[in-house]
């Protein structure tokens, strides 16, 4: 006996097995529909390589033992990611409809998920979109020779740099100060920064173009956004191979440390990646598999896309480590160079009398010769595995680390603007499924009016959007994009997960699941979907939620500032959050994850109500 | 007298040396970087090469002070280093015993600092004048901003792109609409349908259930008529 809630009115609200072969042959239906299965594949694999496998993935790989970090990766991927995207595939190549549509099918009560997965979506799309109008804003500016990012303003007299750059880095100037202006607390919000409004409005835009009739265009243009990446990153790889301490970067990258796999916090990052790299929850996915003929293998793509996750998010760690080698490795070398001269100027030797191989000795036989003048000098220790490990996530790596590693390569613009577009490529692809997300639920929400067509409702999304996210072109813009990155796409999405699996599992049951999956692939699914959707997955990602909310009530809540007037000023300082932050994280994480059983509630009293 | 004659002679050098002292309060120390600057190209610095620092020395307190001439001489150099950095110290040409002060030499060097650098092909950084600060090359800003050049491209073409496609649709569902009534009246026989009439009052005008049954049948084979009826 399976443990499945009881469900009134299934039979009616979804379509049976004739009316999907009906359906079929008649192409009846009005829905749109994939051109070929390589659009649908491209389309998915796009919608979950994101930025987050350039920027996030490689940073928990080094930091939590390297190659080592593989291994909870790829089991949580098989044991977590794979179960939850068969799921999710399933549902909505089954019945049909778009998120919204598939939980109020399964029962009206549970149409909370599909409104949680809709506001997810558009918060995370949000501040993604910002995000790419960076991403454009360096694209646009890598079209000129010298790169912008290389050069100081000068200060008054002409002698010397302005003080802000001149104490930090020409990269940190021009990312916090002449891209975002940032001011030095979310509470100040300091004004609208115009250039980035126009960067937003062309992201915008382009997003609007490619949805514009659904996955009639936006399945175009995958061609290009999904396939351009893996070319870039292919070219970055050769480029990077070559470049000196490529190999440092590797080996700091993959040398495993095993004793990281007894830490807890690396398992629940690792599930935490693996869940946030499929794009779960979003909507998106369960919206792409709806426009599937019935009987397409959604087995064989669930494990199709969950193979190409896992090696592209190994291909563009590599990629990313070579880069980050050589930057470290040319840093630390001109450290010592800086130190050489130094001491040839302090104690007036020649000049090749102290060269980068026997510094080491000369710099002890001078200390043990002259200690004092030593002392009286500013030499800095030069540690190439802290150059190593600093600023490699996040924006940090993509507008500090790496721009300043390209200007470094000889033909700077052209690998910026190949780095840049291939960033752009990766975001827009996965704003694709989360488009998707906003607009599909809208409309079976009829929140539009039923006569407007597909192009006006796409339209009407990102223009407001495009409004909302003026927010974050504001001075203050990056303090919030971090906080929107925090909370708006954690909890909520982890919630959304777990009731899910339960939906699907308990209340639409786990036995008529197997048999539309026999019904449409022609075989039921093994022992291992079974385990894992009925006790590991749902397991999974509870633990993970629980730690991470106890995790995060405890801390106090603290952001990182640039402030020039800061006493750890060029790092960044971390300050407590004003008080009224606590009512936009309730509304960020909260009311997409209470969405589920408000819902219930609501449809619950106003049911009771309408029955009296 | 010839041991008068002996001092005399070495009375100028002695009193240039004791001008030229490090750490002198008219004088400014030069630090050459040859090896940094060229690598192999690097050339021996020797006797020869001191000599022409002292006459380009020389020709920018020319420069500056326009009518003092300025010899090799007045240029007095000392304490040099295998560093290669020395002091110098510049003396007037009117009076071999009195120094030009400190501000003017920075600003006769400042002047050609330029000329200076390629006589040696070294730069700012590589032949340094402590305490002269160089004056920074001002960053390159190119009117107008390449951005705005690239923003107005993109924006122009995506702009081109949703215009054509919005009239595309519309073109398409009048075309359709067309298709569909010239259809209907070829089925029923002349009678003029419009497809927009048809969505209100199929029923009233189709009367007996074979006629409703043909209309059905047919429109099955329209996919989007179907939807309508469903």
């Amino acid at each position: 006996m399976r443990l499945v809630f009881p469900n009134p009115g299934l039979d009616l609200r979804i379509p049976n097995y004739e009316d999907l072969d009906r359906m079929e042959t008649q192409e009846a239906d009005d829905r749109p529909k994939w051109d070929n299965k390589a659009q649908y594949i491209l389309t998915c694999v796009g919608f979950c390589i994101g930025l987050g496998n350039v920027w996030r993935f490689p940073y928990l790989c080094q930091s939590h033992g390297g190659g080592a970090f593989l291994i909870p990766y790829l089991i949580l991927l098989v044991v977590e990611g794979m179960p939850l995207l068969l799921l999710e595939f399933a549902i909505g190549q089954r019945l049909r409809k778009g998120s919204v549509g598939v939980w109020r099918a399964i029962s009206p009560y549970l149409t909370g998920i599909g409104v949680a997965s809709m506001l997810v979506s558009l918060l995370i799309g949000l501040y993604y979109n910002t995000l790419i109008a960076w991403i454009l804003w360096y694209l646009f500016n890598s079209f000129q020779d010298p790169l912008p990012w290389t050069q100081c303003p000068l200060n008054d007299n002409g002698t010397g740099f302005v003080p802000e750059c001149q104490r930090s880095s020409t990269v940190d100037y021009y990312f916090y100060r002449v891209t975002l202006n940032s001011s030095a607390s979310i509470a100040d919000s300091g004004g609208i920064q115009w250039p980035i409004v126009l960067c937003l409005l062309t992201a915008w835009t382009v997003i609007a173009i490619c949805c514009i009739r659904g996955i009639g265009t936006s399945g175009k243009a995958v061609y290009v956004t999904a396939i351009l990446p893996y070319i870039v990153l292919a070219i970055f790889l050769i480029r990077g191979l070559t470049l000196k301490g490529a190999l440092t970067g590797l080996k700091f990258l993959f040398t495993p440390e095993v004793d990281e796999l007894m830490n807890p916090t690396t398992w629940l990052d690792a599930g935490a990646q693996v869940f946030y790299a499929f794009g779960v929850g979003w909507g998106g996915l369960i919206s792409f598999s709806s426009y599937n003929p019935v009987h397409n293998n959604c087995m064989q793509d669930a494990v199709i896309l969950s193979v190409v996750t896992g090696l592209t998010s190994i291909y563009a760690a590599t990629v990313t480590y070579t880069i980050i080698g050589f930057r470290a490795t040319e840093k630390y070398d001109s450290c010592i160079s800086d130190n050489i001269m130094r001491l040839l100027n302090a104690f007036h030797l020649p000049e090749d009398s102290i060269s980068t191989s026997n510094y080491d000795a000369a710099f002890n036989h001078l200390n043990s010769s002259s200690p004092d003048i030593i002392l009286g000098l500013d030499i800095k220790m030069c540690d190439l595995q802290t150059l190593l490990s600093e600023g490699v996530e996040g924006t940090g790596l993509a507008f500090i680390v790496f721009t300043e590693a390209i200007t470094q390569m000889p033909g700077s613009p052209a690998w910026s603007v190949l780095f840049f577009i291939m960033l752009s490529c990766l975001g827009i692809s996965t704003l694709f499924g989360n488009i998707e997300g906003v607009v599909v639920p809208l409309k079976d929400l009829n929140v539009f009016p039923k006569k407007w067509p597909n192009e006006a409702r796409t339209g009407v999304t990102c223009a407001v959007a495009f409004i909302i996210s003026i927010l974050f072109a504001q001075h203050s813009g990056i303090y919030w994009v971090t906080l929107f990155d925090n909370f708006a796409g954690s909890v909520p999405l982890l919630t959304i997960g777990f009731f899910e699996m339960i939906a699907v599992v308990y209340i639409y049951g786990i036995d008529r699941f197997n048999e539309d999956l026999e019904f449409m692939v022609g075989h039921k699914p093994s022992i291992f979907w079974q385990v894992t959707w009925r006790f590991i997955s749902p397991l999974i990602v509870l633990v993970i939620l629980v730690f991470y909310l106890v995790t995060r009530v405890q801390e106090e809540l603290t952001y990182l500032v640039w402030d020039p007037n800061s006493v750890e000023f060029p790092s960044l300082a971390s300050v407590p959050y004003p008080s009224w932050i606590y009512v936009i994280i309730f509304l960020l994480a909260g009311v997409p994850s209470l969405a589920v059983p408000v819902y219930a509630l609501c449809r619950l009293v106003f049911l009771c109500c309408k029955k009296k | 007298m010839l041991e008068k004659i002996f001092v005399l002679l070495c009375l100028p050098s002695a009193l240039a040396h004791q001008l030229c002292t490090p750490g002198a309060s008219d004088g400014y120390k030069v630090r050459l970087s040859i090896k940094t600057a060229l690598g192999d190209q690097a050339y021996v610095w020797n006797e020869n090469e001191m000599f022409l620092f002292r006459a380009t020395l020389a020709f920018a307190m020319r420069t500056h002070f326009n009518g003092q001439t300025y010899n090799v001489s007045n240029i007095v150099v000392c304490d040099e280093t295998p560093r290669v950095s020395f002091w110098f110290v510049v003396t007037s040409p009117l009076d071999t015993s009195q120094l030009v002060s400190r501000e003017d030499v920075e600003e006769a060097v400042r002047k050609s600092r330029n000329r200076i650098n390629s006589a040696f092909l070294l730069t700012d950084k590589t032949l340094e004048f402590i305490g002269i600060a160089p004056t920074l090359a001002a960053p390159v800003y190119p009117d107008p901003p390449p951005w705005l050049i690239v923003f107005g491209v993109i924006m122009g073409a995506v702009g081109a792109g949703i215009i054509i496609l919005l009239v595309t649709s519309v073109l398409q569902k009048k075309r359709k609409k067309n298709e569909k009534n010239v259809k209907l009246t070829k089925h029923f026989h002349g009678t003029e349908w419009d497809v927009n009439q048809q969505e209100t009052d199929y029923r009233v005008t189709v009367g007996n259930p074979p006629a409703v049954s043909s209309v059905v049948a047919y429109c099955s084979s329209v996919p989007t008529l179907n939807a309508m009826l469903q």
